[in-house]
């Protein structure tokens, strides 16, 4: 298909690499450089969308970043599919697929468009107003429906096959916009030698030079200069130029967040290149060059496909060589909209008309617009336009009422004047101030380390401007100790000026409430609604705002923000500033999910620990679960065995024989220095200083309001040297906590704290059978129960390497917890489990470790305790050294509350019926008669199946628990009602005798 | 993300490095049974949580693991300076303390 609307010798692409693209399944050409948008209007297409609320057609409004209408999907395959694209900043590559949005069956034909003619309906808070009872449809029915018939493009639906890469970099200058102004101010400040980084969202530097055939620099016309100062740029090894990269977000400190699109734009990327790349960049200073966004007119039917912002046109026009148009209608309110007919009848594409709302225009470009002989018609407005699709007629009449005339074009380009991005300076927590003569938010109070330079700072003309950004590049170099010559600032031939203009709505826009003249085109917002809004008793700009959606879209307003505010402003006959500025937060445009996750997802989303023998325990069918970051070998079925069976067997094994689990994960610190034993006997309630070397205590560590915080076995291993364990999930934070004791609180204390938690491998090798099956590899130690009773600790050799021997129970029959160094956990896991096998021993996980701990009532800190447990509601006041004067949480323990009768208390509980195993996290009531809801007096922390016992067991918070024994409980379930008995927490072996036998 | 000054590291880095450790200066008593349920009360619950300028612990704790006191400002989030655990509050500030 031809380029019908491509001028031959316009442009900056030709000759380019022709590519082939297609959009909604029909095939079109275009060339190397393009945007899809400006490749879509070669080939005389302005039809690419439907609206948000009310399915009208629409066009390409801009040529850049603020593209509020032409969102589309573009396709790679079936799991690259990126809805929302702005075809004016995707660029074109062969075999582009692209998709419009939002629309049913098709884009010209769209049966959604009813809303358009139902549009009195549609207007501003409708959807709260209307869609109110009854309240639960709303999230059943009208959500769903209304989500459904508005809205932008479709998710993918498949996980992002691409990576996406992030990256910190550090610089003394970072210069955000590659127009005019960046470039000048990255030159100056990359002559001082230091880190300039100069990051601009185009593939090509330039920013308006692009679309500016006025402006001459250094003896070239614009563009030229700033590519050739691109090209000096790169090549300095102090720079680094970022193009097609993003500033979407200023914070504290200068630091700055870039999003860089690697690939978008290639046509096969191939799987080396990340899609996007993340920058988190710090800088001393940074400078703002970036620039300004044209506004559109605000008048009735302002929106039609082929009515757009003047410089969009221009762009098109002076860099792609495409008119928008044969017949270009122009309507105007300063000398932005007389450039671009200039440049239009230049290249020879028609010019209907020039519509300026100023009464007697005059300067340079009106004179040079009237000797091109372009129709003027000052004074007037736009009121309406006509044609379906697209565009096909402009009416006009004098602003201030008169007779009408119609004029036939095939497009019209509006320019109402410029505003300032400022979004990045207000994200910097700077102060705007309203500049009541331009009528524009300018930077006024600095927050951080940066300068707005050029048009986002009000500077009108490029002299001013690289003058300007010359000067800020020299200082913020010096700023951040740089040495630099005095910049030259490069020398300006010729310029354009973007002064001027009015914002608000125009004539064609009202007052009357029947006209649809859009302020926010993606939201479908109008002049009307932002009208209604302020009837209805809206005052602040922020309820406003929120009240019409104006600004609220994904292009953030940045086309609409000052017409809505001005038309706020005007209805409730206040000054602009009274009413104030919406905040503008980050991101400037949207940013991907992929850029933000880069790596950090599936197995890199959060690491994942695993222990020394988990190569084994995998080899050996164990089934995982996620302890915190730890995989924990569950339980290891055996052919045929399901859960149950496999920890029935595990849990029967470890009693009658003996079994190996591996504790590795245990938190383990290491307490040392002649003070550490003074330290322990703070941090624990127990006491320390008698306990002998080669002994071991089971310690509990308190909160300072009393209650128990962590608890584990702690063997002396000498006067100066404490081996404590702590829970596995609580192993960093009581590190924390005694690091924050040691270094604040008690600090005179001659005391080193060592984590050693993956240092130490951990084997349990615990039942009757276990001294035989460890004490052939042992060397150097006495096993013997005289020699080694029940809590103690030696230091010897197994298999020939170091161990820390414990012989500690955590299953209540006699044990030993083999400590080995990590690197030779699972050799000697293997040497163990050799010995095991001559003596029936099997692997078990951590459900039988649970039913086994359970049996003998021995708690698990954060199970069966919730933060809200004092030692003493848990059974464990004998852990309490009665004659220390301090302990972490030894005041906390006396608080009123804390010692108050009826607290709830760690009981045992046996169901009535010994086949029904409670749900843990169940609730229990004294009386299962009383109405609903019930007064619940506990619930059950631990319940399982205790082979062991033939028999369910269940440990339970209950009020005053410890003075119900013997009592029935009664446990209601949907279905039915549990009853119980309160028992103590000791359901096997309860003379303790296995321990030591 | 802001940068902290660690006070023994001397240096500044960024926030991803430390951990907020709560209101700083908050004594605990060397005679902790003594104290009266009142006075207890204060130091178990009691904290300033001010608009402005707050006296707060931080610890370098992917750094050099210490605990030190900063600085800062809650409104404008900035920190107005750092030092190391144990030294008295300062009297004065630096810069904008408002």
């Amino acid at each position: 298909m031809p380029q019908s609307y491509r001028l031959q010798g316009k442009g900056r692409l030709t000759p380019a690499k022709g590519l082939r693209f297609s959009f909604d399944g029909k095939h079109y050409s275009g060339l190397q450089g393009d945007t899809l948008a400006s490749a879509l209007l070669a080939n005389g297409v302005h039809l690419v969308g439907r609206s948000f609320k009310y399915h009208r057609p629409r066009g390409f409004l801009s040529a850049g970043a603020e593209e509020p209408n032409a969102l589309v999907t573009v396709q790679r395959d079936a799991a690259r599919k990126t809805p929302n694209v702005r075809a004016t900043v995707q660029e074109l590559y062969d075999g582009l697929d692209a998709h419009s949005q939002n629309r049913w069956p098709s884009l010209s034909f769209d049966v959604g468009a009813v809303n358009d003619l139902a549009g009195s309906m549609f207007s501003a808070g409708f959807y709260y107003k209307t869609f109110m009872w009854p309240k639960s449809a709303w999230k059943n029915v009208y959500e769903p429906k209304i989500r459904a018939a508005a809205g932008l493009g479709v998710s993918p639906d498949q996980p992002d096959p691409d990576h996406y890469s992030a990256r910190f970099a550090h610089c003394e200058v970072l210069v955000i916009g590659g127009g005019a102004a960046g470039i000048a101010a990255a030159r100056a400040a990359a002559e001082s030698g230091l880190r300039v980084i100069l990051a601009d969202e185009q593939a090509e530097l330039g920013g308006a030079l692009r679309f500016e055939s006025g402006a001459s620099i250094d003896g070239m016309d614009g563009w030229s200069w700033a590519q050739e100062a691109a090209r000096s740029l790169a090549g300095m090894p102090n720079v680094r130029v970022l193009t097609r990269t993003t500033a979407f977000g200023y914070y504290a400190q200068n630091f700055v967040g870039l999003v860089e699109r690697v690939s978008d734009h290639l046509a096969s990327p191939g799987g080396a290149l990340p899609r996007e790349r993340l920058w988190q960049v710090r800088a001393k200073r940074v400078v703002l060059a970036t620039g300004a966004i044209e506004r559109h007119l605000v008048f009735a039917e302002n929106d039609r496909p082929g009515i757009m912002l003047a410089s969009a046109a221009r762009a098109y026009l002076n860099h792609n060589g495409v008119a928008v148009g044969r017949n270009v209608g122009i309507y105007t309110a300063g000398d932005s909209g007389y450039a671009a007919a200039i440049d239009l009848k230049k290249a020879g594409a028609g010019v209907a008309a020039i519509v300026d709302l100023r009464d007697n225009p005059t300067g340079a470009l009106v004179d040079e617009a009237r000797s091109l002989g372009i129709e003027i018609n000052h004074g007037r407005a736009v009121v309406r336009t006509a044609g379906k699709l697209r565009v096909s007629s402009m009416t006009i009449r004098p602003k201030n009422g008169g007779a009408e005339r119609t004029i036939a074009v095939d497009a019209l380009l509006m320019s109402a004047g410029w505003t300032p991005s400022v979004h990045l300076f207000s994200q910097s927590r700077g102060r705007l101030a309203f500049d009541a003569e331009s009528r524009r938010f300018l930077p006024s109070d600095y927050a951080q380390d940066c300068v707005a330079v050029g048009a986002c700072n009000g500077t009108e003309t490029l002299e001013a401007t690289v003058a300007e950004a010359s000067k800020a590049g020299e200082q913020a170099a010096k700023a951040a100790g740089g040495k630099t010559a005095k910049a030259v600032a490069p020398k300006v031939d010729a310029s354009e000026s973007w002064a001027g203009g009015m914002v608000g709505s125009g004539p064609g826009a009202g007052p009357d409430d029947t006209v649809k003249a859009f302020v926010d085109f993606q939201n479908d917002v109008t002049a009307k609604d932002i009208r209604l809004a302020v009837r209805e008793g809206m005052r602040s700009i922020e309820h406003v705002k929120r009240f019409t959606t104006n600004g609220m879209a994904t292009d953030q307003g940045k086309t609409s923000n000052m017409h809505g505010l001005a038309i706020a402003a005007d209805a409730l006959g206040k000054e602009i500033p009274q009413v104030g500025l919406t905040t503008f937060r980050p991101p400037y445009t949207p940013v991907t999910f992929g850029a933000i996750i880069g790596h950090a997802r599936g197995p890199l989303f959060d690491p994942t620990r695993r222990t020394a023998i988990h190569p084994w325990a995998e080899a050996n069918g164990a089934v995982f679960e996620d302890v915190g970051q730890w995989k924990r070998a569950w339980y290891f079925p055996r052919q045929g065995e399901d859960m149950h069976a496999a920890v029935n067997r595990e849990c029967e094994t470890v009693r009658k024989a003996a079994g190996l689990f591996d504790a590795s994960t245990l938190g383990k610190i290491e307490v040392v220095g002649p003070d550490a034993a003074k330290f322990m006997e703070l941090m624990y309630t127990n006491p320390w200083e008698k306990l002998e070397a080669g002994r071991c205590r089971y310690g509990i560590m308190l909160r300072e309001d009393g209650f128990i915080y962590d608890d584990g076995v702690v063997g002396r291993l000498a006067a100066d040297r404490f081996h404590v364990t702590t829970t596995t999930g609580g192993a960093a934070r009581v590190m924390n906590m005694m690091e924050d004791y040691l270094q604040t609180e008690f600090p005179h204390l001659n005391v080193w704290l060592t984590s050693i938690s993956e240092q130490w491998a951990v084997i349990a090798v615990q039942g009757p059978k276990s001294r035989e099956i460890i004490e052939p590899l042992v060397e150097g130690i006495d096993m013997s129960d005289g020699a080694m009773p029940h809590m103690s600790v030696r230091e010897g050799k197994i298999c020939g390497v170091p161990t820390r021997l414990f012989r500690m129970s955590f299953t209540g029959d006699r044990g030993f917890e083999v400590n080995v160094p990590a690197d030779y956990g699972q050799a000697v896991w293997e040497a163990l489990w050799a010995e095991g096998r001559k003596h029936g021993a099997c692997a078990y996980g951590t459900e039988a470790m649970h039913v086994l701990r359970a049996e003998k009532g021995y708690i698990i800190v954060g199970q069966d305790t919730d933060g809200t447990v004092t030692p003493s509601d848990a059974g464990l006041d004998w852990a309490i050294g009665k004659k220390k004067t301090d302990f972490v949480g030894i005041r906390g323990l006396t608080r009123p509350d804390l010692v108050a009768k009826g607290r709830k208390q760690l009981v045992g509980l046996k169901t009535k019926d010994p086949n029904v195993v409670l749900e843990e996290g169940a609730q229990i009531v004294a009386d299962p008669r009383q109405p609903v809801p019930m007064t619940m007096i506990g619930h059950v922390t631990s319940s399982y199946w205790s082979q062991n016992c033939g028999r369910s067991i269940a440990l339970a918070l209950v009020a005053g628990g410890q003075g119900r024994m013997g009592e029935t409980l009664y446990v209601p379930m949907p279905d039915r009602t549990i009853e119980v008995e309160v028992t103590g927490m000791v359901f096997f072996d309860e003379a303790g005798g296995r321990l030591h036998g | 993300m802001l940068l902290i000054r660690c006070p023994y590291c001397e240096q500044d880095l960024p926030e991803l490095e430390f951990r907020n450790a709560g209101e700083a200066h908050v004594v605990r008593s060397g005679n902790l049974v003594a104290e009266s349920d009142e006075d207890f009360e204060r130091f178990l619950f009691i904290r300033e949580n001010p608009k402005g300028i707050i006296y707060e612990r931080w610890r370098h704790i992917h750094g050099c693991g210490r605990f030190f006191n900063a600085v800062r400002n809650t409104v404008s989030d900035k920190f107005l300076m750092t030092y190391k655990a144990g030294e008295k509050k300062p009297e004065s500030l630096p810069g904008d303390a408002k």
